[in-house]
């Protein structure tokens, strides 16, 4: 914006004092508006400084081995937070495992092959999925997922691959597989809506070049398009996942609310956000809260990370299809 | 344009906010799921009786209403656990604890072929609960229930996630008739169950047995009824298998009532007595022993009197049972010691 | 043609068509969701939802009238706390922006866009209930106020940044002032698109539930907003749903539909204004 560079007030021989430049009006709309974006900054700070103060108790009786202990004793004052962590990771990974080839794999479709309209028409229907609310998910969940799971899904998947550690124990139909199931639906649009975009960027010259050396229409998209287009995708797939880390309703209505760790997909687990929603209103004394609250700042952490990683990734896909011939 | 319908929406939307604030004393209670169907009628028909006042009841678990009490952000508690010396030491003001009813928790269950009530004995759901019993045909239960076929399927054990007074009443029992369970897991309002997922409040668990075959819970008995759950019958101390209900109920307090101390915290689980239901207890209203508000103060001690009169005859319709007359007497003379 | 050739073709088709599939099925998705939402939920629908308070546990009859009205005062607050702050602070990261300070803005923006809403919730809980020992629809209204800010702020930003430069140097070079030229031009040429940005930031927020657990809770009866616990629609769907009574499933279903149409209504609408086309007025 280098014209609006040189249109800003800035004193030049003959400039105007401060208060005449306030009388014209700009100086007030600027600082009005710079008032407005710094409380941004502000609210953030003080979100931080919050989560910081009041995580104090917990920190300071467990300090880092509050990241790997997994005991989760309300009663006797012992805290840990890696049954919550496993369990975040557990059902993110879980939803991206199902979301990923199904997102994709609908982007290709909506990119490459669906005529223009179809492909508009299908991609507003599925960013509408983006906007229904957690709790409606849930809803939905606890009365046709969740039996679906415990009377059809698990079982077939512990009588055929029952062997593995994933599938065994008992079968409630709430659990972490549950939970990774709704988060997959969930993060579905996200995942198709920016491939699609990252799939459109790429140059048709890609595809006719490809094409022109006798690849099949498969060939031309997975060997010459997809790799082109592979950084948006991975944007998508970590914002997908951020999505997920942070999600909480959804989660909490099939999740099971088990505090032990578990390498069975059937078993109950909680995440971090879950386990806030459950127990903050009722957690008694002064550490307990601060547990729940240094469990906040971990996600918190967690989530800005991944925020960061997909946001690079994302931005280099622009300076990707800007720079290339 | 635009703006003038937004503007004309917000100033209605305003008018109806100052409409629904009346002149009212708001009052707020948090805490336990036990009580919590006759707590709602209570409150719906005291206000219908005294519109002035409104109270407002949020169903957390007997831990969320201690929790609660102890920030400040509600006027009084509820709890099925009564508060340990520790607990009370945290509050600037002392509570008192009025009991209001008293319940009884039973087993229920989901069990899709099975018509007849199952019988339990206490060492058995003690060994349901501690993992040791995994199956529904398991020997132990077969015993006590000759002639039910019971299906070969894996339990599915429910309990409690939240901080709840109903599980510290259950695991006492527990305690009780179990030494394994006394030892390995104890009593409290939240252990660490051996088996089994766990539920939020009274009504997760009950909602999750329901929808779940195989499935076994342990509620307060009108969660069960209304929702036409299946519950068993409990051996008590006496021997005798019986189900809770008004009567099981009242008799398991009957010794209770000359025991009773001032503060009025007691345990009535496994009470002796050949009709006494074997997993009953009282519940506790909290309420602060100074109340500033004199608006508040006046709307809570109406309701205690209420409660202990008119509200008494509530309890037979929800299957809850009414306080001994002797502890009525008590606590009204308590009521005058609220400052 | 070879095996080989033959071979390729054939993966090609199915690939090609695996994929159509998978966009069969996102689609087909929410189809399915509002399809069962509106089976089970219609029937549940009646006049006692809308004018009743809730009952007793076990009884029927009861309704979710506090529910939707709490929901209408907490979202109506949040968006008079959140839109004007990132509408302004859009403002300023469009128009007025140095480089270091505007990129920190977008930045932490970005990251208050990316935290999840229960622990914004945590954020008003330890702000304003723990310091007014109330649980109130206020606290609630503010979690939501926060959640719009940036998602406010960098729609805001990013459609008055694709208004042409032309146009803002052609009302300086008419004479305007800065914040004229802002006012008069740029926000009304780009209005349908930061109005776009303000409609489906608030659907967002009124789909909320996990901050107003512990800062809005439940009530049983119609509250004033400010000092009071207030019942909101999801949070009721969440309350209702989780319990064991018929009756309640019935009304988280119905309020379910209510608050799934309310969603989709402002989305679908939002996103029909923009495709209007952003006017630029020559």
């Amino acid at each position: 914006m280098a014209t609006s560079a040189t249109l800003r007030a800035h004193p030049g021989p003959g400039a105007r004092s401060f208060f005449s430049r306030l009388a014209t009006g700009d100086e007030i709309a600027r600082l009005l508006t710079l008032a407005f974006a710094s409380l941004i900054l502000l609210l953030t700070v003080a979100l931080v400084w919050q989560l910081w103060i009041n995580s104090a108790p917990a920190r300071h009786k467990f300090g880092l081995s509050f990241l790997v202990s997994s005991d989760w004793d309300p009663v006797n004052g012992q805290f840990g937070s890696l049954p919550f962590i496993y369990g975040t990771v557990i059902t993110s990974a879980l939803a991206l495992l199902i979301a990923v080839p199904l997102g994709v794999g609908a982007a290709i479709f909506l990119a490459e092959l669906a005529p223009p309209k179809t492909s508009s028409i299908f991609t507003f229907f599925i960013e509408l999925l983006a906007a229904v609310p957690s709790v409606i998910y849930g809803l939905l969940a606890i009365f046709t997922l969740v039996p679906l799971m415990r009377d059809h899904v698990e079982p077939f998947l512990k009588t055929t691959l029952g062997f593995l550690p994933f599938f065994k124990g008992t079968i409630l139909g709430v659990g972490y597989l549950t939970a990774g199931m709704i988060l997959a639906l969930m993060t579905l649009p996200f995942i198709i809506s920016i491939s699609r975009e990252a799939l459109l960027e790429v140059p048709t010259e890609q595809r006719e070049a490809a094409l022109a050396l006798g690849a099949t229409r498969w060939e031309s998209t997975w060997q010459a398009v997809l790799p082109w287009a592979r950084l948006g995708i991975f944007g998508s797939i970590f914002l997908g996942l951020a999505r997920a880390l942070g999600e909480t309703m959804a989660v909490t209505m099939v999740i099971g609310n088990g505090t032990a760790i578990s390498a069975s997909l059937f078993a109950p687990g909680y995440t971090i956000a879950s386990v806030i929603a459950n127990e903050f209103a009722e957690a008694t004394g002064d550490l307990y809260p601060s547990a729940l609250v240094a469990l906040g700042l971990v996600l918190f952490l967690l989530t800005i990370v991944i925020n960061a990683l997909a946001r690079l990734l994302i931005i280099a896909t622009a300076r990707q299809g800007s720079s290339h011939p | 344009m635009k703006l003038k319908t937004l503007g004309a929406g917000a100033v209605g939307a305003l008018a109806l906010l100052l409409t629904v604030a009346q002149a009212k004393v708001l009052i707020n209670a948090a805490g336990a799921t036990f009580p919590y169907p006759i707590y709602g009628k209570w409150f719906e028909e005291f206000g219908k009786k005294n519109s002035e006042i409104q109270i407002n009841y949020q169903s957390i678990g007997s831990g969320g209403g201690i929790r609660q009490l102890t920030e400040g952000t509600v006027d009084f508690g509820a709890s099925d656990m009564p508060m340990t010396d520790e607990q009370i030491t945290k509050l600037k003001v002392k509570p008192m604890h009025f009991p209001t009813v008293l319940g009884g928790i039973v087993p229920t269950y989901n069990l899709p072929g099975v018509t007849q009530d199952l019988k339990f004995t206490g060492a058995a759901l003690a060994d349901i609960y501690l993992g040791n019993i995994k199956k529904w045909n398991d020997p132990a239960l077969a015993k006590v229930n000759a002639g039910v076929k019971l299906p070969d399927a894996e339990i599915v054990v429910v309990h409690r996630s939240d901080g709840s007074g109903t599980s510290f009443v259950f695991t006492d029992y527990l305690s009780k008739v179990s030494p394994q369970w006394k030892k390995d897991v104890g009593s409290n309002s939240s252990v660490k169950w051996p088996a089994g997922i766990g539920q939020k409040g009274n009504e997760g668990v009950a909602g999750f047995v329901k929808q779940t075959p195989n499935a076994i819970g342990y509620v307060e008995l009108i969660y069960a009824a209304q929702n036409k759950m299946g519950y068993g019958l409990m051996q008590n101390a006496a021997g005798t298998f019986l189900k809770a209900d008004f009567n099981s109920v009242t008799e398991a307090a009957a010794g209770a009532a000359k025991s009773m101390p001032d503060d009025f915290r007691l345990s009535i689980t496994n009470a002796p007595g050949k009709k006494a239901y074997p997993i009953s207890t009282f519940t506790w209203l909290l309420i602060p022993s100074k109340i500033e508000d004199g608006g508040k103060k006046k709307a809570i001690v109406d309701f205690l009197h209420w409660m202990l009169q008119d509200g008494q005859k509530y309890c037979a319709d929800l299957g809850y049972a009414p306080l001994p007359k002797e502890v009525v007497a008590k606590e009204e003379k308590a009521i005058a010691r609220i400052q | 043609m070879t095996f080989r050739n033959r071979w390729r073709k054939i993966l090609s088709h199915v690939m090609l068509s695996l994929t159509g599939v998978c966009a069969v099925v996102a689609v087909s998705l929410l189809f399915v969701i509002l399809g069962y939402l509106v089976y089970t939920g219609w029937r549940a629908i009646d006049w006692n939802f809308f004018t009743q308070t809730p009952k007793p546990p076990g009884e029927t009859g009861g309704g979710m009238a506090n529910a939707i009205l709490g929901s209408l005062e907490i979202v109506l607050f949040g968006t008079i706390v959140g839109l004007p702050v990132g509408f302004m602070a859009g403002i300023y990261l469009s128009e007025f922006g140095g480089k270091t300070f505007a990129a920190l803005v977008r930045y932490t923006a970005d990251l208050l866009n990316g935290v999840p809403s229960i622990i914004i919730g945590i954020f008003a809980w330890s702000v304003v209930v723990k310091h007014t020992h109330q649980f109130s629809g206020m606290a609630g209204g503010f979690a939501l106020g926060l959640i719009l800010i940036p998602i406010t702020a960098r729609s805001t930003e990013q459609f008055m940044s694709t208004v042409p430069q032309t146009l803002r140097e052609g009302a300086l070079a008419l004479g305007a002032s800065r914040w004229k030229m802002i006012a008069t031009v740029v926000v009304p040429a780009a209005y349908r698109g930061i109005a776009t940005g303000m409609i489906l930031g608030v659907a967002r927020i009124a789909g909320e539930t996990a901050p107003l657990i512990f800062t809005s809770g439940d009530n049983q009866h119609h509250s004033t907003f400010w000092n009071e616990p207030t019942l909101t629609l999801p949070l009721a769907i969440y309350l209702r749903g989780t319990a064991p009574y018929e009756d309640w499933h019935r009304q988280a279903f119905a309020a379910g539909m209510v608050l799934l149409f309310m969603v989709l209504f402002a989305n679908v609408a939002a996103r029909l204004v923009l495709s209007r086309g952003i006017t630029v007025q020559k």
